[in-house]
């Protein structure tokens, strides 16, 4: 049973406005918890694993590289990988490399916004240790300190071939169970909020809820 | 072009006139006829393109040195127009009026080196950096290492290796020395 380390019930949202705070919700996010029987929840996986759905979103230099992944070449639909437009109907994130603050401020608002389940795959060394932007002023270095990350593939940049291999690897995994990022965000909520209010400082959006 | 640049250091106090190569000269001009003189060029002379404008941070001089680049499609000639401004007071006249992408430019000046251009339209707004609150980054007193270090957490066990040491001390232990 997973818990949440704070005992407070409600978020606060201090980034919005007064008019603005009766417009989203306060509640904290809910973990999630598999089904009773491990049959039904292996069952569930697999349909999981073999419906994922690419956000299209673009973070880096990386995003280059879902374009031959989508099309003729590489096709990942043959391993039941598609794209959506909004992330509320996507389960997959894949970061495309670097991130700066200002796009980590809408990768943490897509990210919230996905439906559970959801996945991350970090692309791209960036993403990992910083990369070559390891001295940036706005290039933030580990991204499973502002999210929670459930594959990497490291190198700059990883080609196509290595983007399906991780999707595969991906897919394993969540048929064995082992992608918890969700509720690892859920568990952490607190440390993963602070430290992405340390580095976003206009923090004008809701603590959670969209 | 050179009877332009004679006729324009004459009529605007153009220094240090540089033909950088065949296509390439740059000449400075002073801060309060520059707008002046760009309007000139733009109009009569046919360089009629912003190329693009930038700043260099001299914080040994104490200024900043504007860079206005500009192309002429007839003569395919380039034309660069340094502004040196006061690095305390940083203030330039805005050349919106003359072409209207020029704003972008000057909120990225703005926001990068603290430059101020009074009347740019949406000037105030956060560009890039958003929240921003130490003093503008690209400005040489600002330490990015120790902002970075600051701010960001780093993972252990990054370490790199002077190629030319690992070279002599991993790959080839035998051969020693310079060879």
């Amino acid at each position: 049973m997973i818990k949440s380390l704070s005992t407070e019930t409600t978020l606060e949202n201090a980034g919005l406005s007064a008019e603005e705070q009766d417009l989203f919700s306060n509640a904290r996010p809910q973990a999630y918890e598999p089904y009773p029987i491990k049959a039904v929840e292996d069952f569930a996986n697999w349909c999981r694993a073999n419906s994922l759905w690419l956000l299209a979103f673009g973070t880096g230099c990386g995003a280059i590289e879902l374009r031959p992944l989508m099309t003729a070449r590489f096709d990942a639909n043959r391993i039941g990988v598609a794209g959506r437009p909004t992330p509320r109907q996507s389960s997959v994130f894949i970061i495309g490399g670097y991130s700066s603050v200002k796009t980590l401020k809408r990768i943490v608002r897509s990210y919230e916004q996905m439906q559970g389940p959801k996945f991350v795959i970090s692309l791209g060394i960036c993403p990992i240790n910083g990369g070559m932007y390891w001295d940036s002023y706005n290039t933030i270095k580990r991204l499973d300190q502002y999210i929670p990350v459930d594959l990497y593939i490291t190198g700059c940049m990883p080609r196509p071939e290595v983007l399906v291999g991780g999707l595969l690897e991906l897919k394993k995994m969540i048929k064995e169970g082992r992608c918890d990022g969700a509720n690892r965000y859920v568990e952490n909520f607190d440390w993963y909020k602070a430290n992405q209010k340390k580095v976003i400082k206009n923090w004008n959006m809701p603590d959670y809820n969209w | 072009m050179n009877s332009m640049l004679e006729r324009l250091s004459r009529e605007f106090r153009v220094t240090d006139i540089i033909e950088r190569n065949a296509r390439l000269t740059t000449f400075t001009v002073d801060r309060d006829v520059a707008e002046t003189l760009i309007r000139e060029l733009r109009d009569r002379e046919g360089y009629t393109h912003l190329n693009f404008m930038t700043a260099i941070d001299y914080i040994e001089r104490g200024v900043f040195t504007l860079v206005y680049m500009l192309h002429n499609y007839a003569t395919k000639s380039t034309l660069g127009v340094h502004v040196n401004i006061d690095r305390d007071n940083a203030e330039m006249t805005s050349i919106h009026t003359l072409w209207a992408q020029a704003w972008t430019y000057q909120r990225e000046l703005r926001e990068l080196w603290g430059i101020n251009f009074p009347g740019s339209p949406r000037i105030e707004e956060d560009f890039c950096l958003e929240g921003w609150e130490e003093i503008p980054p690209m400005r040489r007193e600002f330490d990015t290492v120790e902002y970075c270090e600051r701010t960001f957490v780093s993972r252990d066990g990054r370490e790199t290796t002077d190629p030319r040491e690992h070279m002599h001390e991993v790959i080839f232990p035998e051969r020693g020395g310079d060879n």
